[in-house]
């Protein structure tokens, strides 16, 4: 049973690192129809950032939060600049254009600025200097740590503040506005334009703060990390239902309990015949059945076909 | 001058004449490379091989509209198919041509078993379960080494027969005429041919009933449905159609390189073949081709070059050629599709969508 | 469409006029070596070492102004980007070949050496390629008489690593997991197999990819058995979490790895979880064998050696060594040289078995103590030796 729960408390945290990654996807898919393929790169830029920050305050003998903070605090501006960049640059151009050229704008961005990254954080793995003290806690007999505490409260806050934003102002009300009917919305003052690239700021703000979280969490981070994690993390963003908030929360959550409890039972179900190994295709069985049987995600809306 | 070639282009024979031109420089091609080094006529297969995935993957997205990120998965199958049969591990040889159409087959059971699942899907969602596909297949593969070897795993398996016809090896060296046929020269014409008739196909499927069934569920799904076309089906001839190219091009991938592992069959492929498309055309099979060669023949040209250039230029290599190849590529994809967004050469139903654009904010479906 | 294909034949052709020969300084006759290695992509850092140790060579042998058949010589390194990928690097390989290169140090991947030694093979006459890095059992199992290893086999380091294990952890219960690689599979088999006659229980093997960061759910899964000792088969990019998110999880077994993850990264990876860990690489330390070359390593490249470019150096230096023996640069008539060489290099005395595997090829087993890899025992002919002892038995034999 320890082991059980054990599963379930990396699940967990597993799925909440993926739930603050996949509501940047949604929430740039909920206005604009796009899968933004570049958001996995933007938080390993977040994480690179973190890493030299942290690097070069870690020997200052600061307290560790305030370490963090300020990496933090650096990763944000900086990833909110590349996001603003990547909307006004490449993805306003095609507004109107055909479904995928905007896809394929962001693979070419992907590669751009994983590029970049290796020219200037290099290609080595980077290992962060362990600045916070892990505390490890037990919970029936299994271990949950200080950081893992903190990685589950962080995403709580992200989801409640955006849902908190997106729900209860006026931006956020231009925003839904927005993405129901542009036209519309436009007829009622609402500038599309500088809320479309509000929405890529804000959901670039989510990816720096990510991509602190996961290098803490994992202590390491390279410049090929964000294709693996935006992956994951679209992949939970569409189990939720893509464009829906709290579907992404719950996805990405999802996501991260079937992993882990796939990678540790599957074994033992199947008489090792398929062990965890198969973990990945495990948690996209599950996605396809999902789909299959909900088409639009657990909480999407039941959208008819946009003509 | 000028007048003299417009009478030239406008005498009866111009177009027979021009097809002459054109078939004698692809047949002269790899001689002509091999002037330069193999390496060139080895990547020119490469790049037919893409040409010949990218023309499948044009069935599923350009004429059917369907988003498949999953693709590379019946390449995958393909070369494994012809690995199994002509290799010594399971110890089979079976001559190519009974292999290829099995190849063709079985990859287009994987297309229904792919597509099915996915009828009712929409647009992004249907490209997150075919990727999920992709890489489902990617993984049984990389894992089925245990508990009964059927994939070797990760290890691939390598010695993969090359083709032979008639004594003839396609993987050594032969003289004949007076010319050195290596084996990447032998494997070239063939599948130059392979390619030609694939292009055939493509553009009498274009020009068919089912090619214009699938333009009207590609447009608008509800109203094909409604005309009394039946999208199931189609849809799954579609996958299975796309998929079968794929499959063929995988065997052929097999025995060209005799060698085959799961770390060539990553989704990073799929991504670049959808990008094969896109960029050159979805839809319009010539604008495909385009595609594919660019994509294929830029970098391997760049790899060679950019080192050499900046020695020139600047006297030392300031940025590493690697590095700067995946850079021009990455900002060549943003900038032609910011200046093209319908490809570098649209099909002509693009092209009137896009003289005509809407004003919403959300893009056409694909 | 005419106007298309000739636009993509001028591209072509232009890009055949464009070759990178390099014009050698005057009056010397040029040598390409060429070196190939991922040199982008997750395992970069390793394949710039690999690069690394190569160039070192080759500028070192420039210094020393070689003369070959009477007349100077000037060394070039061709390096090109396999990508780790095996269609790429078949591609280089015949760029290679059609460069006229006198030799190859590389692949990194042994998923990629394997057809790409081929390509090597089937050049007229066969260039010989040395690898200082890819260890499955498969690349010399090929027939070729033009490819040889510096670096040991699977098949050995596998036994050499769990045999020690097994002999002073003396486990009743060990755990092996993979990265799901030709490398780490190949590796973790071979530890199984030799576990398994050893006596030692094995549990059922765990998986992840080479990209894996996250180990926690299967860690929780291997410690619910208890096992005494865990084996990891992978690099130190994925090795490192592992060992940290172990030890964080609450396992007290020993964790042990193959030369992949046998680097001083780990240190920085796992933190102090690190200490105590056992690993294995192929050949004596460079800390016993060459300071010559750790020094020269340091002030070329400003940073440390990280794994294989000790390996990679003595593969070029084998490549000129043998070309200085035969008195040509032509493959053909050096390559007979190159099967009989015996030279001392950074990483020990070398010579070539039937096979081209390095000869006896002796294993070092690391641990990790006080944040530096210390070499514990060198295991040669399957014999173990205390590392104090062989450095007093070998006196100053091994020591340039």
């Amino acid at each position: 049973m320890d082991i059980f729960i054990q599963q379930l408390i990396n699940g967990v945290t597993l799925g909440a690192v993926y739930a603050v990654v996949a509501l940047g996807y949604t929430m740039v898919y909920g206005i604009i129809q796009l899968i933004n393929f570049a958001h996995g790169e933007v938080v390993m830029v977040g994480a690179m950032v973190a890493f030299s920050v942290i690097s070069a305050l870690a020997p200052a003998g600061l307290p560790p939060l305030v370490i963090v903070a300020a990496a933090t605090g650096c990763a944000i501006p900086v990833c909110m600049l590349i996001g603003y960049a990547m909307e006004r640059m490449a993805y306003r151009p095609l507004r109107g254009a055909p479904r995928l050229a905007p896809l394929i704008s962001a693979i070419g961005i992907s590669i751009i600025l994983q590029h970049f990254a290796m020219m200037i954080w290099s290609r080595n793995p980077l290992a962060f200097p362990q600045v916070m003290r892990v505390e490890s806690y037990s919970i029936g007999g299994a271990t949950i740590t200080s950081v893992q505490i903190a990685i589950i409260a962080v995403s709580v806050a992200m989801m409640g503040g955006l849902a908190a934003l997106v729900y209860r102002t006026r931006l956020g009300t231009a925003m839904r506005a927005t993405a129901h009917n542009p036209q519309v919305a436009g007829l009622m003052g609402i500038d599309a334009n500088r809320i479309v690239a509000l929405t890529f700021v804000i959901g670039a703000a989510l990816a720096a703060v990510a991509g602190v979280m996961v290098a803490t969490y994992y202590g390491i981070a390279h410049y090929t990390m964000g294709s693996q994690l935006g992956l994951k993390a679209f992949c939970a963003a569409v189990l939720g239902g893509i464009g829906n908030i709290p579907g992404a929360m719950l996805g990405g959550v999802l996501l991260g309990v079937v992993e882990a409890l796939g990678a540790g039972y599957i074994g033992d179900l199947t008489g090792n015949v398929f062990g965890s190994n198969y973990q990945d295709v495990f948690a996209f069985i599950v996605l396809i059945a999902v789909l299959v049987l909900r088409p639009s995600g657990l909480l999407g809306e039941r959208v008819g076909e946009r003509a | 001058m000028l007048d003299a070639i417009a009478r030239l282009k406008r005498h009866r024979a111009a177009p027979w004449a021009g097809a002459a031109l054109v078939a004698l420089a692809l047949l002269a091609l790899p001689f002509a490379l091999a002037v330069a080094g193999t390496t060139w006529v080895r990547i020119t297969n490469l790049a037919i091989l893409f040409v010949l995935l990218s023309l499948g993957l044009n069935i599923v997205v350009g004429f059917a509209g369907l988003l498949d990120l999953g693709y590379i998965a019946f390449y995958a199958v393909g070369a494994y198919v012809y690995a199994l049969l002509a290799s010594p591990h399971f110890g089979i040889h079976w001559p190519f041509w009974a292999i290829l159409p099995i190849g063709a087959a079985v990859a287009a059971l994987f297309g229904v078993l792919i597509g099915a699942p996915t009828l009712k899907l929409r647009g992004d969602y249907l490209a997150i379960v075919t990727l999920g596909f992709g890489e489902i297949v990617r993984i049984f593969l990389n894992n089925l080494s245990r508990p009964v070897n059927i994939t070797n795993g990760p290890q691939g398996i390598a010695r993969i027969d090359p083709f032979r016809i008639d004594g003839i090896d396609f993987s050594r060296s032969d003289a004949f005429l007076g010319l050195a046929f290596s084996g990447p020269i032998k494997y070239y014409y063939l599948l130059l041919l392979v390619l030609l008739a694939v292009i055939f196909i493509n553009l009498r499927l274009q020009n068919s009933r089912i090619g214009r069934a699938w333009e009207a569920i590609r447009e608008d799904e509800v109203a094909a449905r409604a005309m009394g076309i039946d999208t199931t089906r189609l849809k799954l001839l579609a996958f299975a159609m796309g998929a079968s190219f794929g499959g063929v091009a995988g065997g052929m991938f097999s025995a060209i390189q005799g060698f085959v592992s799961p770390e060539s069959f990553v989704l990073v492929e799929s991504i670049m073949v959808v990008c094969m498309v896109v960029l050159g055309g979805m839809g319009n099979v010539w604008g495909v081709i385009l595609g594919a060669l660019l994509l294929s023949f830029v970098p391997e040209f760049l790899r060679f070059t950019v080192e050499p250039a900046q020695m020139q230029i600047f006297g030392r290599v300031l940025v590493e050629p690697e590095v700067i190849r995946m850079l021009i590529f990455g900002f060549a994809l943003v900038l032609v599709m910011a200046l093209r967004p319908g490809g570098l050469w649209p099909s002509a139903v693009r092209k009137r969508e896009l003289a005509a654009r809407g004003d919403s904010l959300a893009g056409k479906a694909p | 469409m005419t106007r298309t294909h000739f636009l993509l034949l001028a591209i072509v052709f232009a890009a055949a006029g464009c070759g990178d020969k390099k014009a050698p300084a005057s009056g010397k006759v040029s040598v390409v070596i060429g070196s190939v290695a991922p040199l982008t992509g997750g395992i970069a850092h390793l394949g710039k070492d690999n690069e690394n140790g190569a160039r070192l060579a080759i500028e070192e042998a420039n210094a020393a102004g070689i003369k070959i058949d009477g007349k100077d010589v000037q060394f070039d390194l061709i390096s090109l980007d396999d990508q780790a990928d095996p269609k790429v690097g078949t591609t280089v390989a015949q760029k290679l070949v059609d460069t006229k290169v006198a030799g190859v140090v590389g692949h990194l991947n042994s998923g990629v050496t394997i057809p790409a030694s081929a390509i090597y093979n089937g050049a007229s006459p066969p260039i010989p390629m040395i690898t200082g890095s890819a260890t499955n059992p498969k690349v010399t199992e090929q027939g070729f008489k033009n490819v040889f290893r510096v670096v040991g086999r699977d098949d050995q380091q596998g036994p050499a690593i769990a045999n020690y294990l097994a002999a002073t952890v003396k486990p009743k219960l060990a755990a092996v997991i993979d990265d799901a690689t030709a490398y780490g599979e190949g590796l973790a088999n071979e530890v199984e197999k030799t576990l398994n006659a050893a006596g030692v229980k094995v549990l059922p093997r765990e998986r992840g990819t080479d990209k894996t960061t996250d180990w926690k759910a299967v860690l929780t899964k291997v410690k619910g058995s208890n096992p005494d000792a865990v084996f990891y088969g992978g690099m130190d990019a994925t090795g490192g979490p592992l060992l940290r998110q172990g030890r964080e999880l609450g396992i007290k077994a020993i964790f042990s790895f193959g030369d992949g993850a046998c680097t001083d990264n780990m240190k920085q990876l796992a933190g102090e979880a690190s200490d105590g860990l056992l690993c294995s690489q192929a050949g004596i330390p460079p800390q016993a064998a060459s300071k010559k070359f750790l020094d020269a390593y340091k002030k070329r490249f400003n940073i440390d050696p990280i794994l294989y470019s000790p390996f990679t150096y003595d593969a070029a230096n084998l490549l000129i060594e043998a070309m200085k023996k035969a008195n040509s640069a032509d493959p053909a008539k050096y390559l007979p040289e190159l099967q009989k060489i015996d030279y001392a290099g950074a990483t020990g005395r070398i010579s070539f078995d039937a096979k081209g595997d390095r000869s006896d090829a002796e294993m070092t087993i690391f641990t990790m103590k006080a944040g530096a890899l210390t070499p514990i025992a060198i295991i040669k002919s399957g014999r173990t030796i205390k590392y104090e002892d062989f450095i007093a038995q070998s006196g100053d034999a091994s020591k340039k």
